[in-house]
């Protein structure tokens, strides 16, 4: 404690630069986010309850979630297969494939929404194959999944990737001298100790898929009550002038990402708990 | 007796080796170092997955990748250039796309510009001293990250459109903030906020205080500490965060959507042009805009990485003791 004290008298600007952050942040994001919850205060709990359980915000709110937690578990399962084979394996393009894994986080989403819908479309290059199979991606909820599954892929890589590079090795070396086999090895050492970057990356990747806008609505169909995502039916109604409804929801998917921030914190602080900081 | 005189051939065999060789290795070590390999190749097969495992966890990484991230990309270009490169011009030099164009530069020059004052004097308060609320405050900066596009934009929607809070007294006033540039600008800073803070807070904090206090003590004013002694420090990390908060802010759309009203030729941004020719059947012109924002990611990409390995060279080893 008494270093603390130390070091704030003897820089200067604390008083200053603290001032002028904490306006900032009021400024430009307290006070909006503020706006939204008063915003809301206005309608009375019923109305409130009845624009939530309309129909159509219903199933807006539940394709936005359950299509969300589906790419999340496809994320999951396939940033872990990337992760390993970037960290573990040595294979010609591995550091152009660990560049590329960036792409989405990159890439403006109005470009990769209209990029997905015209490789999907039925036309396009991975569309007309599918279409001929039978499967119908674009303008269809498995269009939402795909646009989802391709914007979450980097959280997962990117919160995992540096969690497994500096594991270790003597801990698999101590499992195998000690006769565990590379399977028991791999899933009762490996993973479980990557456990607390898998979830976080998996809450990431959810997070970004609810709220996704950009890159899902070409893709999507937009069709009520089918295609339509929670984020597109809070521009529909403020585009109809019915603010209270997109207060409404927009209020419900802020206090989810909140919830999301907070088991993110959570998992965080978890798995600093079980690994030593260097 | 046979047994022992092979061994002491092949001994003596070794020794040849190794002095025609020119190597200071005796016998018994290139035994030693013989053992250890096939030891270590043992151990290597406990450490390893068989072949054909490795082979389709490599194949399936690939493919995925090539599938999912790779194909988009390559087909924002092939559209764009599907009707040849004079096309490709003719959509670019259009007066829609090149107001859109200025429009973007416009509002990244704006909304970097503040983010990057204000990121750098956050990273000072937060870094160099300590406080309660520290995690707090380091939270709420990081909230725009986790908040839907469309949630940044709707609020600046609820604080100025014409139902909003201050609408009414907007309007009398003929204040434009929303469907113009100044509201495209808010939204923009409210989802870049965090870039230029949060590549910052992190290395500011590794580098500890010392040097600034030593140029304190030898009578510095703190502009000129900041300036001399903690910006050369930061450099390659406050280019970091300006260099995605570009990137960012050049390729909003959601956020920019629902503030801009979508006002042909002046309140449209890149990706919102993007859009609209889209859903116009024009997938040349929607293209070949996407591409200039494709290379602007890519070009992001690019650069980035070469920031990554510069700040990982300005970085001490971990086992440095540096904040003791």
């Amino acid at each position: 404690m008494s270093t603390a004290v130390a070091r704030r008298s003897s820089l200067p600007g604390f008083g200053l630069t603290m001032g002028l952050t904490l306006t900032w942040l009021s400024v430009i994001i307290l006070i909006p986010l503020a706006g939204l919850f008063l915003k809301t205060l206005e309608l009375s709990p019923g109305q409130f309850w009845e624009i939530l359980t309309s129909r159509r915000t219903l199933n807006a709110l539940k394709l936005s979630f359950g299509l969300s937690f589906a790419a999340a578990c496809v994320n999951l399962v396939m940033g872990t297969i990337i992760v390993w084979a970037l960290v573990r394996y040595r294979f010609p393009g591995r550091r152009l494939f660990d560049a590329i894994v960036d792409i989405p986080f990159a890439l403006p989403t109005a470009v990769a929404g209209v990029a997905l819908t015209q490789l999907f479309a039925q036309k396009g290059w991975l569309g007309a194959p599918l279409a001929e199979l039978g499967i119908k991606v674009a303008f269809t909820p498995i269009g939402i999944f795909i646009a989802m599954v391709f914007i979450g892929i980097p959280f997962v890589v990117r919160t995992v990737q540096p969690v497994l590079i500096d594991l270790d090795p003597e801990i698999e070396e101590a499992a195998a001298s000690l006769g565990a086999n590379r399977w028991h090895t791999v899933f009762r050492v490996i993973l479980p100790s990557l456990i607390p970057a898998l979830l976080t990356g998996f809450a990431l990747a959810f997070a970004r898929a609810v709220g996704e806008y950009g890159s899902v609505i070409f893709i999507a169909g937009n069709l009520p009550n089918v295609s339509e995502i929670a984020p597109l039916l809070i521009v529909i109604r403020l585009s109809e002038f019915r603010y209270a409804d997109a207060t409404a929801i927009a209020v419900i998917m802020l206090l989810a990402s909140f919830l999301i921030i907070l088991v993110v914190n959570r998992l965080q602080r978890w798995a600093q708990a079980r690994i030593p900081v260097h | 007796m046979s047994t022992e005189t092979s061994f002491v051939t092949r001994a003596a065999s070794l020794r040849a080796y190794a002095s025609t060789a020119d190597l200071a290795i005796s016998p018994p070590a290139l035994h030693e170092v013989s053992d250890r390999a096939s030891r270590i190749a043992a151990s290597r097969n406990l450490l390893n997955e068989p072949r054909p495992i490795r082979f389709i966890i490599v194949a399936l990484a690939i493919s995925f990748l090539t599938i999912f991230v790779v194909l988009p990309l390559v087909v924002v270009f092939a559209s764009a250039f599907s009707k040849g490169i004079s096309a490709y011009l003719a959509a670019l030099t259009e007066p829609e796309a090149l107001s859109a164009i200025r429009l973007t530069l416009l509002v990244a020059a704006i909304s970097v510009t503040l983010n990057l004052v204000f990121g750098v004097i956050a990273a000072w308060a937060i870094a160099k001293f300590e406080f309660r609320g520290k995690t707090l405050l380091i939270t709420l900066i990081d909230l725009p990250f986790s908040v839907s596009p469309v949630i940044s934009g709707l609020v600046f929607v609820l604080l100025f459109g014409a139902q909003g809070y201050w609408g009414t007294w907007l309007q009398a006033h003929d204040i434009h903030i929303l469907f113009a540039v100044p509201g495209i600008a808010l939204a923009t800073i409210f989802v870049t906020f965090p870039f230029v803070a949060r590549s910052l807070i992190p290395l500011m904090q590794e580098q500890g205080t010392q040097e600034e206090e030593a140029a304190i003590s030898l009578g510095a004013s703190g502009l000129q500490t900041f300036f001399r002694v903690t910006l050369p420090n930061i450099k390659w990390g406050l280019l970091y965060g300006v260099l995605l908060c570009n990137a960012r802010a050049m390729g909003e759309f959601g956020a920019v959507s629902v503030v801009s009203g979508h006002i042909r030729g002046e309140t449209n941004t890149m990706p919102l042009l993007v859009e609209i020719l889209y859903n116009e059947y024009q997938f040349v012109a929607s293209f070949a805009i996407a591409s200039l924002l494709a290379m602007l990611a890519l070009i992001t990409l690019v650069v980035k990485t070469v920031l990554e390995q510069r700040l990982d060279e300005g970085q001490p080893p971990k086992d440095d003791p540096s904040d003791h």
